[in-house]
């Protein structure tokens, strides 16, 4: 047995039940709060909430990987770091447009996660953790090497300017920011949605949990594991030059393995392979380590920690299915009582 | 001449202290195929019960020892309280405890201890034989001690020969009556203590702080690959292999600054062409 989700989503399936499914009517009322609510907020709060939808994306991304696909990566703060120097490299030494880094960090992030996935394919289990926990500590140190330090920056980073609203809007730069950055989430969710729903979403499940007949079938088990390594790397690439241009500012040390286990912590507390999880998890990783150090007085480590070892021996599907099979039981008792 | 052979002793030295962790990662794989990603921070926690002692006046040796025995009974603890429930999880499960445990040990640290860096004392003398420093020699003395006593352990005593077996063979091991989840226990005891000497030795050359394994630890996982991560011998050898290269990659091609990449680029290369590196076992799998 490979992972977790396996043994509960059969215990789902064999109940005709296929998981926690997009609701129209919640994503409206969603959408809507999104939208409206930001107008009644002030300026820091803009940024708050801008750097969880960019957690968001990158949760998704590393969700693509380990929940749907059952890659464990514990280094995807490279792949966010990556992202992040892209977006700060083209803005400060090219003068590109910021909106034109999004789509460049993603194609450089998918082409190295491609990369990185091609030797990746070999290594099952702990020693994918293993190589990726490698990267993760290496990170810093790269980023620091001399030799690219021209574009880099190397220890004190590079700085970049706030995008000013275009057309005449009369609002803030940081409010801009968030509704560049919500389009941005909207559109990242969709394709994930649309990639994940059809015929590649059940092939990377198949291989996830039984890569033997997956493979017997016709799947093609290397293509497929490096273009998710890809494809998860491009998600979690986007997020961090979005991240980049929220914070205005990139350096080494910015890009720690915290970072990669912040994603992780996640990815597990939001629910391992559904959509909806990268939300509940990007708001516990934005929230909870403040509301730990400020109002309890706990280090984020212990709280990350207490929750990820918590999680696996309560709950490890994460909070979107509990919330899932919390609701079907509501709902399939009240017939009943009636 | 005189860098080179300077830079291969102190190699040898540093390497001592990755084949101890990595032995430690090799007992807890062989035992459990589990690895360890606390490992390193379970070090570092044990390093600063002994500054703390050592602190509070307690002579560095019995510090040594008390922080030994103690790092062995919490390993303990921990196998018992943290891992066992979740024992025969798939590895994603696991993994992810791991990390936790990782986490709530440095948070802890930094709680307790905070961040800065803090000096380690070192028992031995100051002046240097020939190429090598006195702690230099000291520790790979103490690595040498240590992992003869591992061998005399598991090659002479019933109990080590329990040990074995209990890795080897569970079903086999509890027919003939060998508590298997008692030799667990002790295995990670065992690995826990030679994670504290590893890191009492390491944190005078680095200095100590929250993150001061991460590095080491990235080498301990070079060395068990490269010696193959079933067998403890081949990740001793691995050890003093991983630090000489890291030693003279450090200092004649990449420059210091680029260490932990050597690390890296070993791990991956190990696991690229030569999965069951240079001792282990190829393994099969029957489709």
């Amino acid at each position: 047995m490979m992972n977790p989700i396996k043994a509960a989503t059969e215990k789902s399936a064999a109940r005709g039940d296929t998981g926690p499914k997009p609701h129209a009517g919640a994503l409206i009322a969603l959408l809507a709060i999104a939208c409206v609510v930001p107008f009644f907020l002030k300026g820091y709060h803009h940024l708050v909430l801008t750097q969880m939808l960019v957690y968001a994306i990158a949760i998704l991304g590393l969700n693509i990987l380990t929940g749907y696909n059952g890659q464990i990566s514990l280094g995807h703060g490279a792949f966010y770091a990556i992202g992040a120097y892209t977006a700060a490299i083209m803005m400060d030494k090219f003068n590109l447009p910021y909106w034109s880094t999004i789509p460049a960090a993603g194609a450089i992030c998918l082409s190295v996660g491609f990369l990185f996935g091609l030797p990746a394919l070999r290594l099952a289990g702990h020693y994918l953790a293993l190589a990726t926990f490698a990267l993760a500590v290496a990170v810093p140190q790269l980023l620091k090497y001399k030799g690219i330090e021209q574009w880099t920056g190397g220890v004190q980073g590079i700085n970049i300017l706030k995008p000013d609203p275009p057309f005449g809007l009369k609002i803030t730069a940081d409010l801009w920011l968030y509704f560049f950055t919500l389009a941005i989430t909207i559109i990242m969710f969709v394709l994930a949605y649309n990639l994940l729903r059809g015929r590649i979403g059940r092939a990377l499940v198949a291989i996830r949990d039984q890569p033997i007949a997956a493979e017997a079938m016709g799947i093609n088990l290397a293509m497929y594991k490096s273009l998710t390594f890809g494809v998860s790397a491009l998600y979690t690439g986007v997020a961090g030059a979005l991240g980049a241009i929220v914070i205005q500012y990139v350096a080494p040390d910015s890009f720690t393995p915290f970072l990669s286990i912040s994603i992780l912590v996640g990815v597990v507390v939001g629910g391992l392979a559904t959509l909806s999880g990268a939300l509940y998890g990007a708001a516990f990783v934005q929230f909870a380590p403040n509301i730990a150090e400020k109002v309890v007085g706990i280090p984020p480590q212990i709280v990350y920690g207490l929750f990820l070892i918590g999680f696996m021996y309560i709950m490890p599907l994460g909070v979107a299915w509990f919330i899932h099979v919390a609701r079907r039981k509501l709902l399939s008792r009240q017939p009943a009582k009636s | 001449m005189e860098t080179f052979l300077h830079q291969i002793l102190s190699g040898l030295a540093t390497g001592g202290i990755y084949a101890s962790v990595a032995m430690a990662l090799v007992m807890i794989y062989q035992a459990t195929h589990h690895i360890n990603f606390a490992q390193g921070e379970m070090a570092m926690f044990s390093t600063y019960l002994a500054l703390t002692m050592i602190n509070a006046g307690v002579p560095y040796w019995a510090a040594f020892g008390l922080t030994v025995i103690i790092s062995f009974l919490g390993g303990m603890a921990i196998e018992r309280v943290i891992i066992r429930p979740v024992e025969k999880s798939p590895v994603l499960t696991v993994i992810i405890v791991f990390i936790g445990l990782l986490l709530i040990l440095n948070g802890l640290a930094g709680w307790i201890y905070t961040y800065t860096n803090k000096p380690f004392p070192s028992p031995f003398p100051e002046r240097s034989f020939g190429y090598i420093s006195g702690h230099e020699l000291g520790s790979i003395v103490v690595t040498l001690v240590v992992l003869s006593l591992l061998y005399l352990f598991f090659r002479f005593t019933p109990l080590g020969l329990a040990m074995r077996g209990a890795a080897q063979n569970p079903e086999s091991s509890r027919l003939v009556g060998i508590r298997v989840g008692r030799m667990l226990a002790l295995g990670w005891g065992l690995a826990a203590a030679i994670g504290a000497v590893a890191g009492m030795m390491v944190a005078h050359i680095i200095f100590l702080d929250p993150n001061m394994m991460s590095g080491v630890l990235l080498y301990a996982f070079a060395a068990a690959l490269v010696g193959g991560i079933d067998n403890p011998w081949g990740a001793m050898v691995g050890g003093f292999i991983v630090g000489v290269l890291e030693n003279l990659a450090g200092h004649y091609i990449v420059g210091p600054e680029l260490k932990l990449t050597v690390a890296l680029v070993i791990i991956i290369g190990v696991l690229l062409f030569k999965p069951a590196g240079l001792f282990g076992k190829v393994l099969v799998t029957r489709v």
